[in-house]
């Protein structure tokens, strides 16, 4: 015999369900209850940076856009820093207005889900290389039993994303172009097209973080 | 710190046809397997001042001319980790169907009545040791499309953020007792017995409010952090 590892046990994950909305965005459930609201409006007048949009679709295995798919972003600042205690890049500073965080849901009619944030700068990776600016990406829905995990790359930084560390994990090249999002930047505000292929033809990468 | 790996002989896999929705939603190529990086280890933080003094009140915090209709309960536990740590100052979020099975959504059609006075959301931040509590009734089951015949147990579902965005977790607590627990399909996408037994929580009549509010306790087990980390620098300088 030996002393027994006295570990707990990480609880189950269930799917969020149809009704997640009542819980996380009640708005779009139909109804206001909270004072304060969690939004897809990460970046304040004070938040430094370059102002984006992001937006895209979560598409299923049959070529369906979900349209009840929950979706939350976290992603560095500016200089490429997280807005959290374990971030102790010695470059940049943080920017105390900006958490960093947004949730929403895709459109019950256009099935489209949209962020307005600023765009990530640089952030350390393991071992001192680079990441490219990215969002990292996290989405629940009916029929999702664990929450997926994935990045978003911007499509105008070529050069930083053929050095990434974790794109170049992915070993089927065709399959890094799942991460990038395209750049619109004939309106107002540059817009990131994103769509997240849940299944099939041009899956979207998935990570086991 | 990084997260121990995922233990995924406990989780759902994606891709479960009993429960029907799985099929056309789930990935069909392997996760990738990512160490944690900054963009892991790290998540959002939350703050009391975000939230509303009833907003774990689920009895009041949408009652218009009275309480909502059903059995008064208190749910209450603590969020872990993997090191039998609490994990503090953490958002923890639930939403529920009122006690006849029906849902304030504008997609739920079941016909059993709306509540005027239910809402069925709310949220708390844990305190220092990871405790949460809040005030509520009990849900009912509901039928749903995946068999003709199909019942969930009665439930309420949690989200829960952790210190880092790889320990967000989704899930739902069930009640000790109900007997649709065995036959539901969604429970039974978790491969584990004891992982299913870990999400029904017990009567707790120490934590009950007598001749008021039966309390039910519901412990959260997010992953653990290394405490060591000797080599393979999560960043540069």
């Amino acid at each position: 015999m030996v002393q027994s590892l006295d570990y707990l046990k990480e609880t189950a994950s269930q799917t969020a369900g149809p009704y997640v909305h009542i819980g996380l965005i009640p708005k779009q459930a139909g109804f206001d209850i909270f004072e304060n609201n969690f939004t897809n409006i990460l970046a304040d007048e004070n938040t430094r940076g370059e102002r984006i949009i992001v937006e895209g679709r979560v598409i299923d295995g049959t070529g369906t856009p979900l349209r009840d798919a929950l979706l939350e972003i976290w992603q560095a600042n500016a200089d490429g820093r997280y807005n959290h205690e374990l971030d102790r890049q010695k470059s940049g500073k943080v920017d105390e207005g900006f958490r960093g965080w947004g949730r929403t849901g895709t459109d019950f009619d256009t099935a489209v889900y949209r962020f307005e944030t600023i765009k990530p700068g640089v952030v350390s990776g393991r071992n001192n290389r680079d990441m490219a600016p990215h969002i990292n990406f996290w989405i629940v829905a009916r029929g999702i039993n664990i929450g997926l995990n994935t990045r978003m790359y911007f499509a105008d930084e070529a050069d930083k994303n053929a050095n990434d560390p974790v794109l170049n994990l992915i070993e089927q090249h065709e399959r890094r172009k799942t991460l990038i999002a395209s750049l619109d930047d004939s309106g107002p505000l540059p817009v990131y097209r994103f769509d997240i292929v849940l299944q099939g033809e041009n899956e979207t990468v998935f990570f086991d973080v | 710190m990084e997260f121990y790996q995922r233990d995924r002989t406990l989780q759902p896999a994606g891709y479960t046809p009993i429960y029907k929705t799985s099929v056309a939603r789930s990935p069909r190529q392997s996760l990738l397997s990512l160490q944690g990086s900054l963009s892991e280890v790290t998540g959002p933080v939350f703050g009391q001042n975000e939230l509303g003094p009833l907003d774990n009140d689920l009895i009041r915090n949408y009652a218009k001319d009275g309480d909502p209709i059903g059995e008064r309960i208190i749910v209450h536990g603590r969020v872990l980790d993997e090191n039998n740590r609490p994990v503090p100052n953490t958002l923890v979020e639930f939403w529920q169907a009122n006690a006849g099975g029906r849902y304030r959504h504008k997609k739920d059609t079941y016909l059993a009545p709306i509540d005027p006075n239910f809402g069925g959301c709310g949220r708390a931040l844990t305190d220092e040791n990871g405790y949460y509590f809040f005030r509520t009734i009990k849900p009912g089951p509901y039928p749903w499309r995946n068999y003709v015949n199909s019942w969930r147990p009665a439930h309420i579902h949690f989200s829960v953020f952790g210190s880092g965005f790889a320990q967000r977790l989704i899930t739902q607590m069930y009640f000790e007792g109900d007997p649709l627990i065995k036959e539901c399909p969604i429970v039974h996408v978790i491969p584990d017995e004891d992982a299913i037994n870990r999400l029904i929580a017990p009567i707790d009549l120490n934590g009950s409010v007598p001749l008021d509010t039966i309390a039910y306790k519901f412990d959260i087990v997010l992953r653990g952090r290394r405490s060591t980390l000797f080599e393979n620098r999560l960043e540069g300088n």
